[in-house]
Order: C-alpha cells, then structure tokens, then sequence
C-alpha cells in the first residue's frame, strides 16, 4: 500500500552568513505497510515521526529517496497534481482544536473535501455529511455548530470523519489521542480499531504512546535520530525488544499498576541534536551498552527473524545478556 | 495514620464567579497529608486537582474566585485565612510548586542563574538574619541546588537562557529553583506531562531520589495513572470538584471502589499487555454551574440508583482506602454489591 524507500527529509536552516545549517529529520528509513495494516511509529520528540508521516502524504518534500503509494511513484508529485493522492491518503492531527476552521460550521468542516472532490451538492451533500458523523458516533445535531462548542473529543470525531469522507485507503494518523482525557482516549481507540477493520482502512499511526500502540497497531517501528533502529510484530518488539533504544522506551513508561515493572536502568540524558548526529549509531551517546565498532560505524538494517529487524551491532549479544 | 498531618485540607469549597453564573469549581473536598508521604492527586480535564493545588498556595485569584468554605491546614495554620504576607513567607521557604510547562515558568531575557539567584535571595528576607546569604552566598547556593537535580556543568548553566536547555532540563532548573528554599511540602502540576518518556522517567527518579535527601512530602497532580503508581504511595482520585476515593495505591489499583474509578482504570490500555478490550466512560462532565443534586458522577454510573440524589460521604472500606459512593455504604456492602 505505502512503500518508503530509502527516504531522507533534510531542512535547511541556515540563517544568512553563518554557514550551512541542515536538519536531518529522516536519514534513509524503508518501510512497507500493506494494505489493511496498522503500523506504528514510535519515537521520542525530535526522532523524525511526524516528519515521515507527513512526507509520505506529500505534505513536506523529500530529500532522498522514494515514497510509492499503490505502487505509484509520488515523490515528486507537484501540489498542483496532488488532488488524486488526497483522495487516497487522508490525515488526522495531533490537536483537533487547531485543525478545524473556527469560522466554519461542522457541516462546512466535513464537506470541504466532498465539495473539492465530487459533485454533491445541497441535499446529497448534508446526507452524506450525516452518514459519516453517524459513524464516527455524532448526531445530526451538531451539523450546524462550531468547533469551540464541541469537546476535545467530539472535534476529533469529527476531524476523523473529514478524514474518511472521500473514502481513503490510507489514514495517516498523527498523535490523534494525545490531546485528550484517558475516558475520551479509549472511546476513540475503540472507535479506530473497528473503523480500521469495517471500512478495512491502512493505518499509518505515529504516536510517543506505547500502551496505546499496543492497543492499535499489529506492527510497531521505533525511531531514533532520523533513523527506524527496530521493527516488528507489535507483539514480538514488546515482548522481546531487541534494541537498547527499544528495551530503554519500554522500560520508561510507567505501568498503571500497584508494582512497577523491573526494568533496564534510565536512559541519561537528552535526545542529541539533528543538526548534528552523533557518528557511527547515532544511539551511542546514550547507550549503555555502546563499544568502539558504535561510534564508528553506523549498524547495518538486518533481519533478527523474518519479521524483526533491527539496526545494532550487538543486538544478539544483549538479547543473551 | 497516628501521624499528625503536614497538610489537611477539609470540607473545602471553591466557586467563580463567572458571567454565565456561579461556576461551583470544588465541592467539599477533604484529604490529609503525613509527613514524608507522596500523594498523587488524579483526575480527568476540568475535575478541580490544578484549582485545589493552587489553592494550598494561595494562588488562585479572588475574585473571579470565591472560598466558600473549609480549611487548608498546614502545620495547623489555616492557609486560607492567614492572610497574603504570610502566604508570602510560607512560598517557596515551606511549600513549593512545580509547573506542567517548564517553559512558562522561567523568564526568556534572563539566564538560569540570574533567576535562581533572585528567588534564593528572596527566601533570605523570612530566614533568622545570622543565616542570610549574600549575593555571592547565593550564587555558590544556586549552583550546589543545579548539581543535586544532576544538571550537567552547573557552573556553565548558571549563564544559560531557558531556550538553551532542553524540556528536561528546564524541568530539574525549575525543581532547583522549588527546592532552593528547602521547603518540607513539594506540589508538583503534572511535572512530566510535557516531557517525553524517558526524560519523565528521570525526571520521576529525581523527585523520588530528592525525597529522601530533602525530607520532603509531595503532592504530585497528574492525569496519567501510571505517573502517580510510579511515585506516590497514596493516591486521591477527583471527579468534578469532588474527592470520589482516596486510597493507598496497592489498594487503588486492586480494588478500585468507586466507579468512577473503575472506569478510569479500564479506560487506560496496558504498556505491559498484549492488546485487551478498552471502554472509555459513556457521557461527559456535568455541567457545574448548575450540577446535579446528590453524587455527581451519576449520569455516567452503570450502579446509578436512588439513592444517588443524595450526596455521598466517604465511606471507610479498609486499609484506609475510603470511597464516596453509596455502594459502599453499610447496608450495600453487606448485600455484596461493589
């Protein structure tokens, strides 16, 4: 369905006269998510997540490397020529109140996409529009009010049913629960995973949540620096983490239980700058397993089983240790 | 619970006043802290925890707020009525706060050191004048607090902005800068709600670890259930301006009492789990300008019956685990329903 390869997102930020600055956001990551999947990508603040979420719809363009949907080569699609992949590829946003227009009404808010792209009109329009609040769980009632009158959640549902509106086959979703209360979090979880096996819809699910990836997705990838370090059956990268960063994020979250989980020990310090990665790993200024072959060569993407990857020198060793 | 409480707030009212009518923010709530403990205070958007918090400190604004009724006892001294000059001496010297977003609560145009100095020699005013530092003293004093929260070059920070430090950072200067005053009650507002999870991970280690070195009790005010099983000992769950449990957390997430609470827990997908069914918690808030008579979480509650139109107390369970729903009272329980 949705093919990275080898992609890389470099932004230019150098100001006038103090030479070349270069964020290096994504470093050539591939990734494949086939049709009716749910995949995840995780990663702290600055990994480069949201970057490949919104490169793989077009919305920033790419550096090197590229993005096919369907099998259609769209990494240099030009904005004018887009109006195709919209229609295929849709995205939901991290804060609902900043996403939907405070001018427009929830009617005006779901039929934009309709109006840009089909022939309804008057009647047929408000019917449909009704039809998918319907199944993201609104009435009618709320076609005529504005975003500042509905809860967090509630705009959210409705940002979801724009998103589906034109039927996409992908749905890349950006942090679409973080903004919300735990009761609110779950009834949009549960709401996604039965949208996601009815309308048998492709998630593309970037969240820094790990219990709410469990949750969601099949397949999980971590991101670390601009780089994918693990990937695989959501399952078997819970369970059996075989990269630091991996075993070093799990171990972070705080288990909502009575005892915590005796995990690895807490990674030190801050995420490094991607002006400026670290050579080799990139992970080896936090790692506390790092050698000399990790500051000096980057670790080659290899297969561990058929479906987990990982990208470390020593990830057999530490899964023995 | 021998000990007599470092803090107590009782029977404590909050309302603004608001143009769209008396907005009744906090109804009635009642906690105790014991020295050296950790209580986490939980709850959903808009259930009170941030308004009582500030209210120990006295930093909501009256008006639009209004006190209603209660007490905030802290060492016995009612917070409420002692008056502004002495909330000024207790900030800061006997209880601090932390903030959500460390960006906020430090200044732009001005270095690291420059605002830690100045808090510290504020404190020096309502400290015994033999024990005054100076300038100089303070200086020494700001660096010896930013390398006991582990901030790197402490010396080199003191001459940084705020932007040149990360979210984490930040967050060990602002805590730094609570503690500099060595008070004995540390408030912190969802400390690591902005952070990421490892940073939030060390950022928990640290207050623990500093709980132990400076003696101090923490009130730790979250919407992450998580956060709170990971540092406290105690947990208050709150539910639209009301304390709905209060519970040890072995207990809290054992036999969660209320259902309030239950939904809560049910709510929250597991990080240690594989994939299980979620239910959110049918409805939204009550509308409190003009809240429901009785339990207000009845509109929402699978239990509700009729004797929810009458407000609940909270009723003792066991092991101290105390629980504001008719459920538990007496007769309920021993029919066996809960």
């Amino acid at each position: 369905m949705l093919e990275l390869r080898n992609l890389s997102v470099h932004f230019d930020v150098s100001k006038r006269g103090k030479g070349k600055t270069i964020v290096r956001a994504v470093n050539g990551i591939n990734l494949n998510i086939g049709r009716g999947e749910a995949v995840a990508l995780v990663g702290e603040s600055g990994s480069g997540k949201s970057t490949v979420g919104k490169a793989a719809l077009r919305l920033v363009d790419t550096t090197d490397g590229h993005i096919l949907l369907d099998g259609v080569d769209i990494t240099h699609l030009e904005r004018g020529r887009q109006m195709p992949l919209r229609r295929k590829a849709q995205m939901v946003f991290q804060d609902p109140h900043s996403a939907l227009n405070p001018r427009m009404n929830i009617l005006r808010s779901v039929a934009e996409p309709l109006i840009l792209h089909t022939a309804l009109r008057g009647q047929a329009l408000t019917r449909r529009v009704i039809e998918l609040l319907e199944i993201v769980g609104l009435q009618a009632q709320f076609l005529y009010r504005y975003q500042h009158e509905l809860s967090g959640g509630q705009k959210q549902r409705v940002c979801i049913a724009r998103a589906i509106a034109l039927n996409p086959d992908l749905l890349v979703l950006d942090e679409p629960t973080s903004a919300l209360d735990v009761s609110v979090q779950a009834q949009i979880l549960e709401f996604l995973k039965t949208l996601q096996s009815d309308l048998g819809l492709t998630f593309l699910f970037i969240s820094h949540n790990l219990a709410v990836v469990r949750y969601l997705c099949s397949r999980v990838a971590v991101m670390y620096l601009g780089r994918i370090v693990e990937e695989g059956a959501t399952e078997t990268v819970f369970t059996t983490p075989k990269h630091p960063y991996t075993q070093a994020l799990l171990s972070a979250v705080p288990w909502p239980e009575a005892t915590q989980p005796k995990g690895h020990a807490p990674l030190v310090g801050d995420i490094p700058s991607p002006v400026n990665p670290p050579s080799g790993c990139s992970f080896h200024t936090r790692c506390p397993f790092a050698r000399e072959r990790c500051r000096a060569e980057a670790p080659t993407w290899r297969a561990l089983a058929p479906d987990h990857l990982v990208a470390c020198h020593f990830a057999e060793d530490l899964a023995a240790s | 619970m021998t000990d007599q409480p470092l803090l107590s707030v009782r029977d404590f009212r909050l309302e603004f006043d608001t143009f769209d009518g008396v907005y009744r923010a906090i109804d009635g709530v009642n906690f105790d802290l014991i020295p050296g403990e950790s209580l986490g205070i939980v709850g959903e958007t808009g259930c009170g925890k941030s308004v009582t918090a500030k209210s120990i400190l006295g930093l909501v604004p009256t008006p639009p707020a209004r006190v209603v009724s209660g007490q905030i006892l802290y060492n016995g001294e009612d917070l409420l009525t002692v008056g502004e000059e002495r909330l000024r001496a207790l900030r800061g010297v006997e209880i601090a706060m932390i903030f959500q977003d460390p960006m906020t609560y430090l200044n732009p145009v001005f270095t690291i050191g420059q605002q830690l100095v100045d808090v510290i020699l504020a404190h020096q005013r309502w400290r015994p004048s033999e024990q005054r530092l100076n300038r100089a003293q303070a200086r020494d004093h700001a660096i010896d607090m930013l390398s006991r929260v582990h901030l790197p070059n402490p010396e080199r920070q003191l001459d940084a902005y705020p932007h040149q430090l990360s979210g984490g950072m930040r967050q060990r200067v602002l805590i730094a800068q609570a503690l500099s005053g060595n008070p004995r009650l540390l408030i912190a507002d969802e400390p690591t709600t902005a952070l990421d999870v490892t940073i939030q991970a060390q950022i928990l280690d640290l207050i623990a670890e500093l709980m132990g070195e400076f003696d101090l009790s923490v009130i730790l005010i979250s919407h992450d259930l998580g956060v709170v099983a990971s540092l406290c000992q105690r947990v208050v769950v709150m539910y639209a301006g009301q304390v709905v449990e209060d519970a040890s957390v072995t207990r809290l997430f054992s036999e969660p009492g209320h259902p309030y609470t239950q939904g809560l827990l049910k709510a929250v997908p597991h990080p240690g789990r594989a994939a299980s069914t979620l239910s959110g918690i049918p409805g939204t808030l009550p509308n409190l300008y003009d809240p429901p008579a009785g339990c207000r979480f009845q509109s929402r509650c699978a239990h509700a019956m009729p004797m929810c139109t009458t407000v609940p107390p909270l009723y003792a369970v066991a092991d101290g685990q105390r629980v504001a729903c008719h459920l538990h009272a007496p007769e309920a329980s021993r029919a066996g329903v809960a």
